[in-house]
């Protein structure tokens, strides 16, 4: 279980990163907690290994009146630990404490996650439910686009030949807002069996449900009020998502998504957050 | 041996003086001895150890399940790096026979010959600088195979029609195991009749330390070493030198700290012959070291039972009787020693417990697939039997309309029955099974469990109580062994002894301590013999050159056997020291005792480190005819009654069962233990919560599942779950100490059953939960999908239309 034989950078800047993984063979790596694996398993071989995980551009955190644009390569850890600011009532550190094993959050970063965009990980479906903005830089320029359209389905995304994810900008909540989330795992730490994330912030007039842990693509409804009213709406939702799979897989998807819609009218801080 | 560490081991004329040695032999929960070394790093495993010269060693493994092999295609710059079974003329195949009658032979060869038999078994061996490069090379060999129907399902692989895996077999079946007793038509007509199916999945011991091993020519005393991960040295030893036809003499099989074992490292390794081969072939030390992934694929190679079974009882519950038909998944070969059959045969003789059933009839298919062999895993048959019986136990309870717990108190066997010989000739030592039910029973507080249930929960989770009872028979003999005819009889067991010239001790046992804490409680027997201090007693294991022969550790005997023979010879010592020592003290030998390492006698007394220092540095002082023998000695030990001793155990557990996602949650968990007369009660109960946890594992969440073509379908540990610190609940565990009547101190094998009965407890609290349900899972482990299914299917049987139309 070694890898194969690569390269190895680390560009002193991100231009110089771009310029890198021009070579068809590159890829980059941040925190390498998935991509170390595969590369052990040598499912991964690139022929080059661009470190992006120390460039300035991908560590710093602008915060602004409409939210804050975290670089790529903050850690898990980073946001568990209250080591950014969060421009949620404290939904990031939370979702980041529940993130596999603290080894994992300790190197693991966003931008990494979103890269991977393993359908049953954390960030993609919490940030799909914050409304979140994915900050990508390639040859062809930078880009932007909604976490939603960043990913196309299970472990693909929009990233371009040469691109990468240099930030995620997350929309500020109002005070008032609650976030309702429920991930069942088989174990503390793996990866879900089935995951929801419910954004209900009614003053900034925001209701979104996220259902993560699908085999292809997320399911995002942007208009979540209704469904979030009248949680029986759940089951013509999955059938017409095409994710009522098997009537186990099914019970097990109503469930979750049932539990993070009820855990809203639980909250009433952060710390009732379920995970 | 120059080192930081050493200032604690100075000699210290304080620290060689009597120490008050009291309440540090049997019985005392003194801190192990071997934690400082373990948890500052200084241990010692195959991983931390490099010789000079060394190539890594990287297998091509099977790709496939079943198949011919056509050809192996090696380029010709890696002649001399890359070897195949053509270039190890003359080693002989891995044989593990048994004198069983109907036994079929598998000769299994350390690199695949004409055929594989299942994925991961190897093909060829690779060596270079590194392990990396090793791999890297490993990538360019090909192998041509023809493929054939794979035998996946241990239930149709012994159909006539099953493509042969050993073409000389008639059928795919290693043996059928069978024992009918006093079974008879009038069970036709019992009040209770119960009938299930239960199914437990193949796993993967996966030990901390995974196997390894360095072979190395030393050519200076025309010697092959191997460093190896192991549990018996002398079994590898012999093994190695069948097939590599070598004299044992010229072989010494060295196991250093070894980080794990569960009957993993129970065996002799194909890898292990390769690399002793490759070492004498090349004269270089050959190392390797199994990762992870070849742990997954090449090594789930335990606990996979079928049983179909039918209980009759009377109306109250108490068994009439009881038939089974099981068979075990046994892999693709006979592993060395235990056989592929050690599994089936437990199953028939185990699978009654500790139950008195009047009537018994049990037949077991040791079945072969294209699968890893099997191994035994802590616990062996017996997590499976317990699991099938105890969910039994339950279904006849609830067709009885009475508590599990009481149906389980009605057909245990008694205490007024001890000594007792069960149905299938097992003779139980002592104990009182009923009061370790009837204590766990209290422990948990049914009632208060009972009491909940009713309320309900206000999450809307279901709570369920569980319990299970077994015994566990260990440190069995020759009379059990020599049966059975395989490669090893244990028999007699030694312990080599020596009072240092500075009066400290050394013990040297042939079984291998790997995470047991035998360098603590062997020195505590000595301790219990001679009063000197254990942290002045060495104990040297797991070497071949250095101790008597053993067959190792395994089967929960090193208590009971190493413990024996650490008495037998510290008991011979004792004796010669009176002798000096009497002699130094002017006084009959039969006036003086040893008391505190010390030598005591009507007026005075000499410490074992005068005693030592005048037998071998002023022999002068000695009168002419001293025993020349000395202070250094071999002692044997072989138990009153070697049938085995039976601790046993009643596990009860509550669980929430949270029915639309199949969540299980363990609310509490206690067990009540009888290991006869505790060496250290501690160490007892570390080993109970590492085996726990195991079995938990079992119960819900290993599981190494495989496609119809024979592919293992998990190769990491995120595919493969074991529990972890947080799956593990807090154990309340409560000792019982009935001394067994036949070893030296009372003392009863107690290793692997923590390991046997979860399965079983937990399975039945899920159930427990689930009953008004209507769901009773008989299939582990219980994955929250599984859970969910049989929920759907007893909502669809039931006919109720949960909301939203979803049955």
């Amino acid at each position: 279980m070694k890898p194969a034989r690569f390269d190895y950078t680390r560009p002193a800047d991100l231009a110089a990163a771009t310029a890198a993984l021009a070579d068809a063979g590159a890829k980059p790596i941040a925190g390498g907690q998935s991509l170390g694996p595969m590369l052990n398993l040598r499912l991964a071989r690139p022929s080059l290994l661009v470190d992006v995980v120390r460039l300035p551009d991908l560590r710093g955190v602008e915060e602004g009146p409409g939210g804050v644009l975290f670089g790529a390569a903050i850690t898990h850890a980073e946001f568990e630990d209250g080591a950014v600011p969060d421009p949620t009532p404290g939904f990031l550190a939370r979702i980041a404490h529940g993130i596999a094993y603290r080894a994992v959050r300790n190197r693991g970063t966003i931008g990494g996650s979103l890269a991977h965009a393993d359908p049953a990980a954390d960030w993609p479906t919490t940030l799909a439910a914050l409304g979140a903005v994915v900050h990508l830089a390639g040859p062809e320029g930078r880009r932007e686009l909604p976490v939603e359209a960043f990913i196309l389905g299970a472990f693909e995304t929009a990233l371009g030949p040469g691109e990468i994810i240099t930030g995620v900008f997350v929309p500020r909540c109002a005070a008032g807002a609650r976030f309702g989330y429920r991930k069942s795992c088989r174990k503390l730490g793996e990866f879900a069996e089935a995951m929801c994330a419910v954004l209900s912030d009614p003053a900034c007039g925001v209701h979104r449900l996220v259902v993560g842990a699908t085999e292809a693509r997320q399911l995002v409804v942007t208009e979540a009020a209704a469904l979030i009213a009248d949680p029986a709406g759940v089951e013509d939702l999955l059938r017409r998502a095409g994710l009522a799979g098997d009537p186990a897989t099914f019970r097990l998807r109503r469930a979750v998504i049932g539990d993070a819609i009820a855990a809203l009218a639980r909250e009433t801080t952060p710390e009732s957050l379920t995970s | 041996m120059v080192g930081p560490h050493m200032d604690e081991h100075r000699l210290d004329e304080q620290k060689l003086d009597p120490r008050p040695a009291k309440g540090r032999g049997v019985g005392a929960s003194i801190p192990r001895k071997e934690d400082a070394r373990l948890l500052e790093g200084r241990g010692r495993f195959i991983g931390d150890m490099r010789f000079p010269g060394q190539l890594e060693a990287a297998f091509v493994r099977s790709t496939l399940a079943h198949a011919r092999i056509r050809g192996i295609h090696i380029p010709a710059h890696l002649k001399g790096r890359a070897f195949t079974h053509e270039d190890m003329a003359g080693v002989k195949d891995i044989l593990a026979k048994t004198g069983l009658p109907g036994f079929r032979v598998s000769a299994q060869p350390s690199l695949a010959s004409t055929k594989v038999r299942f994925v991961g078994e190897p093909v060829a061996m690779v060596l270079a600088e590194t392990r990396a490069q090793a791999e890297d090379l490993a990538e360019e060999i090909t192998v041509d195979y023809e493929e054939l129907p794979a035998n996946v399902d241990m239930l149709r692989t012994v159909k006539p029609d099953a493509a042969r895996i050993h073409e000389d077999w008639p059928d795919n079946v290693f043996l059928v195991s069978q024992v009918d007793s006093q079974f008879d038509g009038r069970l036709a007509g019992a009040p209770i009749k119960v009938t299930r199916e239960v199914r437990t999945s193949r796993q993967c011991m996966a030990p901390l330390e995974g196997k390894g091993c360095i072979a190395v020519h030393e050519r200076h005393t025309e010697q092959l070493h191997l460093w190896t991960s192991t549990q018996m040295p002398h079994i590898v030893r012999s093994g190695l030198a069948e097939c590599l036809g070598l004299e044992e003499r010229r072989i010494r099989v060295v196991a250093p700290d070894v980080g794990g074992g569960f009957g993993w490292k129970g065996l002799l390794q194909p890898e292990e012959v390769c690399c002793a081969w490759a070492a004498l072939k090349l004269d270089r030390p050959i190392k390797w070291l199994e990762d992870r992934r070849e742990h997954l694929i090449a090594a789930a190679n335990c606990r996979e039972h079928h049983y179909i079974m039918t209980a009759y009882a009377e109306a109250d519950g108490t068994l009439l009787g009881f038939e089974a038909l099981a068979h075990v998944d046994a892999g693709a070969y006979s592993v060395y020693p235990f056989s592929a059959c050690l599994e089936g045969a437990q199953v028939v003789s185990n699978l009654p417990g500790p139950y008195n059933l009047p009537a018994y009839r049990c037949r077991a298919y040791s079945a072969c697939t294209n699968k890893p062999p099997i191994v035994p895993y802590r616990g062996v048959a017996r997590t499976g039997v317990c699991t099938a019986m105890e969910l039994m136990i339950d279904a006849v309870a609830r067709a009885a309309g009475r508590e599990p717990y009481e149906v389980r108190l009605a057909n245990l066997v008694r205490p007024d029955e001890m000594p007792f010989t069960s149905i299938t000739g097992k003779a139980f030592d002592m104990g009182d099974y009923p009061e370790s039910l009837r204590r766990a029973h209290a422990m948990i507080d049914h009632a208060g469990v009972r009491a909940r249930q009713a309320r309900g929960e206000p999450d809307g989770r279901r709570i369920g109580i569980g319990y299970a009872t077994y015994c566990e028979q260990g440190a069995h003999g020759t009379s059990v062994y020599h049966g059975w005819g395989i490669p090893m009889v244990p028999g007699f067991e030694q312990c080599g002894a020596r009072l240092t010239p500075d009066g400290t001790l050394e013990l040297r046992v042939g079984n291998q301590s790997h995470g047991q804490s035998m360098e603590t409680t062997l020195a505590q027997i000595a301790c219990e013999v001679l009063g000197i201090d254990p942290d002045l007693v060495n104990v040297v294991h797991g070497d071949t050159a250095m101790t008597p022969y053993s067959t190792g550790t395994w089967g929960s005997r090193s208590a009971v056997m190493a413990g024996g023979a650490v008495a037998s010879a510290c008991e011979t010592l004792g004796g010669r020291i009176r002798r000096i020592g009497a002699h130094l003290l002017q006084a009959p030998v039969d006036a003086v005792r040893i008391e505190g390492a010390r030598v005591v006698g009507p007026a005075g007394s000499v410490s074992f480190k005068e005693v030592a220092h005048t037998f071998y540095r002023a022999p002068q002082n000695l009168p002419r005819d001293a025993d020349p023998a000395g202070l250094d000695l071999v002692a044997g030990y072989r138990p009153t009654v070697d049938t085995g001793t039976f601790s046993y155990a009643s596990h009860a557990c509550v669980v929430a069962v949270e029915p639309d996602t199949g969540e299980v949650e363990i609310l509490d968990y206690v067990i009540v233990e009888d290991g006869g007369v505790l060496l250290n009660p501690m160490v007892v109960d570390g080993q109970i919560y590492g085996g726990t946890a195991q079995g938990i594992g079992t119960a819900l969440y290993e599981e190494m599942a495989y496609d119809e073509h024979g592919q293992p379908l998990a190769s990491t540990f995120a595919d493969y779950l074991l529990p972890g610190a947080n799956e593990m609940p807090d154990v309340r565990i409560a000792h019982m100490e009935t001394p067994s009547p036949n070893t030296r101190f009372g003392q009863k094998g107690i290793g692997e059953g923590g390991a046997i009965a979860p399965p079983a407890a937990i399975g039945n609290a899920i159930n427990d939960a689930l009953a008004d349900l209507g769901v009773e899972l008989t299939v582990s482990p219980m994955t929250p999908r599984r859970v969910r299914e049989a929920v759907t299917a007893a909502r669809a049987r039931a006919g109720v239309r949960p909301a939203g139309g979803v049955s």
